[in-house]
């Protein structure tokens, strides 16, 4: 068995928001939610917008808004995993992969950005070689964001994490926009990161892609767990437990057959969900 | 290549021509509303300048030579127009109070109201913009409520008060200050040095300044609050960069845009508040000269000044545009790549 990097136990997060007058709400985006990742696997967490998928990424990373509170207990590398702590190994142990050319400050060309203001020359060189290792052609480093594709901004994104060691990369939502082709080869830098020994944790909301790379998927709904299941599982929908997540199993193309309509009705089992977790 | 150069040439040129026809449409349309006000002014330049008893004891034919001077007897239109054409060649005219050439009064007054409007541009430039980053960095916090408390009060406040405040306290009361005027007083020309002046300069420069903070530092800490806020800042933190790092890496150079612009759009606030501030001081600049051309009915003069703060304020205007070009990636490579 390999090494437990990351185990999240009981992991909540809410926030206190204002309602009207000076009443004062908290209002729970995760609830109670447990998962592992372990050295050398893929984790995919996979749900719809608003089920929380980000707002688990930015607990573990310890950047949470400040009106955000967290419950539960995380542990890293088989220590816990404080805010303290958190700040001490991000961007170095603990590597964040974020969505969309967004993330990169626009004014600042992307050498600079991968290299994270710790530029001596050898770190440029790492830089450059990382780059190159990625497809980007060279001279890339000196071009600013709003010069690159999509595609390569997604490059440049991974490269931030590559350029350190990590025992963790989170990847949130790392491909949509890209064309299944592109979207696959990026899925398999994560996976070469997987082999070089790192825990991944894969947040999507593409259930096929999702299965394409992970070993195991963990399905949210709601900002609650609802299924954990190894990928395997998803090409027989007897060995999931939960309706919603045979539902999303019967949603992929592939595994859709004329029947399927009557055996399975999403609208059904979506309303069933909504009243279940109030959302 | 060369081709693609000589394109840019062409569209940077067009693009400089266009920006010549708006000023030159600016300066005219300014020039005439300008000579409008003053001749629908119920002032009478004789009854201001010569004062009604001495009027009253005057013979019609001295009256009649005074109307001739000040150009009473001649209809807007053609005075106006001959003072276009004089203009147009170059030739401001001659000013009736100081019955000196106008370019040659211009002259001395923008000398001395130059170090005086310079200061006071770049203080409440970089004041602001050092508060208002101070502020938005932790949008609520103690240095944001204090900061923009601060900027609202000064905001709301008339610029000639704070000069009369200042006046009272640090040149009445602390005698730190000069009360005013712009050189000391008795001193021969020559014995003026750069120091006396600047010193003579500091109260109405620090006026001038603190009214101007207030609109930078509010616009900059809504920026700076917009960059905290933003997806750059976050990913950056998620990479362990110190928040020292995120200010001065990310946030100093994403507000520094916008506050060029706004620094340099805050030109015609700064010559604005001028004209009263020195009327405070008795400081003897362009802003003084305005309200003494204006109030005596002083046209060519009052023209003058107001076409040379409009040209000013125009090419405050254009320098941000041509940095905007200079400083920004997206606009200087956007179009090339």
């Amino acid at each position: 068995m390999e090494k437990e990097i990351l185990r999240i136990e009981r992991l909540s997060v809410s926030f206190s928001q204002y309602g009207r007058g000076l009443a004062r709400r908290r209002l729970s985006a995760v609830e109670e939610l447990s998962l592992s990742v372990y050295a050398g696997e893929i984790v995919a967490v996979v749900g719809s917008s608003g089920s929380g998928k980000s707002l688990l990424a930015h607990a573990v990373m310890g950047i949470l808004p400040y009106n955000g509170r967290l419950e539960g207990r995380i542990w890293f590398n088989g220590e816990p995993l404080t805010q303290k702590r958190a700040a001490k190994l991000r961007g170095k142990e603990l590597c964040l992969v974020p969505q969309n050319v967004s993330y990169l400050d626009p004014l600042m060309r992307v050498g600079e950005q991968v290299t994270g203001g710790r530029s001596s020359p050898s770190r440029r060189g790492k830089c450059k070689s990382v780059l190159a290792g990625y497809g980007l052609e060279a001279g890339v480093e000196r071009k600013y964001p709003f010069q690159l594709s999509g595609g390569m901004i997604r490059r440049i994104l991974i490269s931030t994490a590559v350029m350190e060691t990590p025992k963790l990369v989170i990847a949130d939502e790392p491909t949509p926009g890209l064309h299944p082709e592109a979207a696959g080869r990026v899925m398999g830098h994560f996976k070469e990161i997987a082999k070089a020994g790192a825990g991944v944790l894969l947040i999507t909301h593409d259930i096929e892609l999702a299965l394409l790379t992970a070993d195991r998927v963990v399905v949210l709904y709601g900002g609650r767990m609802i299924e954990e299941a190894p990928a395997s599982a998803f090409s027989d929908e007897t060995k999931l437990s939960h309706p919603y997540t045979r539902a999303l199993c019967r949603s992929m193309p592939k595994n859709w057959n004329p029947d399927g309509e009557r055996l399975c009705d999403t609208g059904d089992i979506l309303s069933y969900m909504r009243k279940e977790y109030g959302r | 290549m060369k081709q693609e150069r000589q394109n840019r040439l062409r569209h940077g040129g067009i693009w400089f021509g266009g920006q010549i026809l708006r000023a030159a449409a600016l300066i005219v349309l300014v020039s005439v509303l300008a000579f409008f006000l003053v001749s629908v002014s119920p002032i009478d330049p004789l009854q201001t300048n010569v004062g009604q008893a001495a009027l009253g004891a005057m013979s019609r034919e001295q009256i009649e030579k005074l109307e001739a001077y000040w150009g009473v007897d001649t209809p807007p239109t053609e005075r106006y127009l001959s003072w276009a054409f004089d203009f147009l060649r170059g030739d401001m005219g001659v000013s009736l109070l100081y019955r000196r050439p106008v370019a040659e009064i211009l002259a001395e007054k923008l000398g001395n109201s130059v170090w005086l409007l310079l200061s006071a541009w770049v203080c409440s430039g970089l004041f602001g913009f050092f508060l208002g980053m101070l502020a938005g960095h932790r949008r609520g916090g103690s240095a944001d409520r204090f900061v923009t408390g601060l900027s609202l009060v000064v905001a709301s406040t008339p610029s000639f008060w704070i000069a009369m405040v200042l006046l009272l306290t640090f040149a009445v009361q602390l005698k730190w200050f000069p009360i005013g005027l712009g050189v000391p007083i008795g001193a021969a020309s020559e014995a003026v040095s750069l120091a006396d002046r600047l010193y003579h300069a500091a109260l109405p420069a620090a006026s001038l300044s603190i009214a101007g903070i207030s609109s930078i530092a509010l616009h900059t800490r809504e920026k700076m609050i917009e960059v905290m806020e933003s997806e750059y800042i976050l990913f950056a933190r998620a990479r362990g960069e110190s928040e020292v790092c995120l200010i001065l890496r990310h946030g100093f150079r994403n507000i520094l845009l916008p506050a060029v612009t706004l620094q340099f759009a805050s030109v015609s606030e700064i010559i604005g508040g001028s004209v009263l501030v020195e009327q405070v001081f008795s400081y003897p600049g362009l802003g003084q000269a305005a309200v003494t051309a204006g109030l005596g009915g002083d046209v060519p003069l009052l023209l003058g000044i107001t076409v040379l703060t409009a040209a000013v304020v125009f090419s405050g205007n254009l320098a941000a545009n041509l940095l905007y070009h200079v400083i920004d990636p997206r606009i200087r490579k956007g179009g090339t790549e």
